[in-house]
């Protein structure tokens, strides 16, 4: 490669590399704006403001949502299949991937009484792309 | 020093690149439409439902193919850039400014199906998690390639200023690329790792490596009928392109 090229790439290169690491820098020093949501250990453990819109999201704990018995209003805990668990209400329609086990975010104010009232929440997929159990639909099938 | 391999080599003249170009348009198009059809139809007809999301996971064949080329043509553009400050290639100048709207496109389809998926997955069709950000930003830096060859009057200065912008751009694709993993986001993680697991079930698997394979394809096709274009354009006053203008008219 003749001289003034190499020169060229190396400048390129090190501004490239360069603006990079700044921009990297400068994300990783903002993640806690970057982050769309807390995490059920830092509602528990009280890092978040109380009253303040906020997001949080964990896994719906199996067996904790429960239906009020007049109009839209649910209640459910949000886990981190560890220690950390936070109450959730809400009154409104639930996503249709909204299920015991699956993830979800939660959108609303954090009251002092450490419940979440949401005012939106939003299913989260997973990475994982499964099929319905075929034996069903197998037996379906039959006369 | 000759491991460029000479037909490569011919395809770096802006002349020799048309002619030579010409016939594996149509085949590239043939080759992608084809493959898309079997790929979607398949995706859409002949594989079963997905657990949890049922039908509406079939997005993916679409979304996650044109998401993936969109970013890669970016890298390819920003390669063009280095190429063009450093070895001068004409067809380096031409290919940033042929890639650049089929990116576009590419990028705003991954936003739109990525929303259309998000509504009945999601409960929202937009939110503003560092993956779909970093996605828009991308959208708005092809709008800026696009832009930019407008504004500048002066081609040199021109091809200089895309190649910049579509150098320092690139530092938006590693975001965009591993957002999912350094902050929580709505968006899930990638199914499909390079050199690791693969999430998504075997039976999904087929349709969906046809439809990435036939999109690649198709927007080669799409980049490469552009650069043609260009190239006429550029090279207006040229006798082979009289010539060939002459030859076609009559």
């Amino acid at each position: 490669m003749k001289s003034h090229r190499r020169r060229k790439l190396t400048i390129i290169i090190f501004l490239f590399v360069g603006s990079l690491a700044t921009v990297l820098i400068s994300i990783f020093a903002l993640q806690n704006y970057i982050n769309h949501f807390y995490l059920p250990d830092e509602i528990v453990s009280g890092e978040v403001p109380l009253e303040r819109k906020i997001r949080a999201g964990g896994f719906v704990k199996p067996g904790s949502v429960v239906h009020e018995s007049a109009g839209l209003g649910v209640q459910f805990d949000i886990t981190d299949l560890n220690d950390a668990t936070f109450r959730v209400h809400y009154e409104g329609i639930l996503p249709s991937l909204f299920r015991e086990g699956q993830g979800a975010i939660v959108a609303g104010r954090l009251n002092k009484n450490g419940i979440f009232a949401a005012s939106h929440v939003f299913a989260k997929h997973d990475e994982n792309y499964v099929p319905p159990e075929l034996k069903g639909m197998v037996e379906h099938d039959d006369p | 020093m000759k491991f460029i391999p000479t037909w490569l080599h011919r395809l770096a003249s802006p002349q020799h690149f048309f002619g030579d170009i010409k016939s594996w348009i149509m085949w590239l198009y043939v080759l992608g439409t084809i493959g898309f059809l079997v790929g979607s139809v398949w995706g859409l007809a002949f594989v079963p439902p997905e657990r949890y999301q049922g039908d509406s996971f079939r997005i993916l064949y679409v979304h996650a193919p044109i998401a993936h080329v969109a970013q890669l043509i970016y890298i390819s553009i920003a390669v063009a850039g280095v190429v063009h400050l450093v070895w001068k290639l004409k067809m380096a100048d031409v290919y940033m400014s042929a890639a650049a709207p089929v990116g576009c496109w590419l990028t705003a389809l991954a936003l739109a199906s990525g929303m259309i998926w998000g509504m009945p997955t999601w409960g929202t069709a937009w939110v503003w998690d560092a993956r779909i950000v970093s996605t828009l930003i991308l959208l708005f830096l092809f709008f800026g390639l696009i832009v930019l060859r407008r504004v500048v009057p002066n081609p040199t200065r021109a091809a200089t200023a895309l190649s910049i912008l579509a150098i320092v751009g690139a530092i938006n694709i590693p975001i965009i690329k591993y957002s999912v993993e350094w902050f929580e986001t709505l968006h899930q993680p990638a199914s499909i790792e390079l050199f690791g697991d693969i999430a998504i079930a075997p039976v999904f698997l087929t349709p969906l490596f046809i439809n990435i394979a036939s999109i690649y394809v198709l927007a080669a096709g799409f980049i490469l009928a552009n650069m043609r274009y260009l190239v006429v354009e550029r090279n207006a006053s040229m006798t082979w392109i009289q010539g060939w203008i002459r030859g076609q008219s009559q």
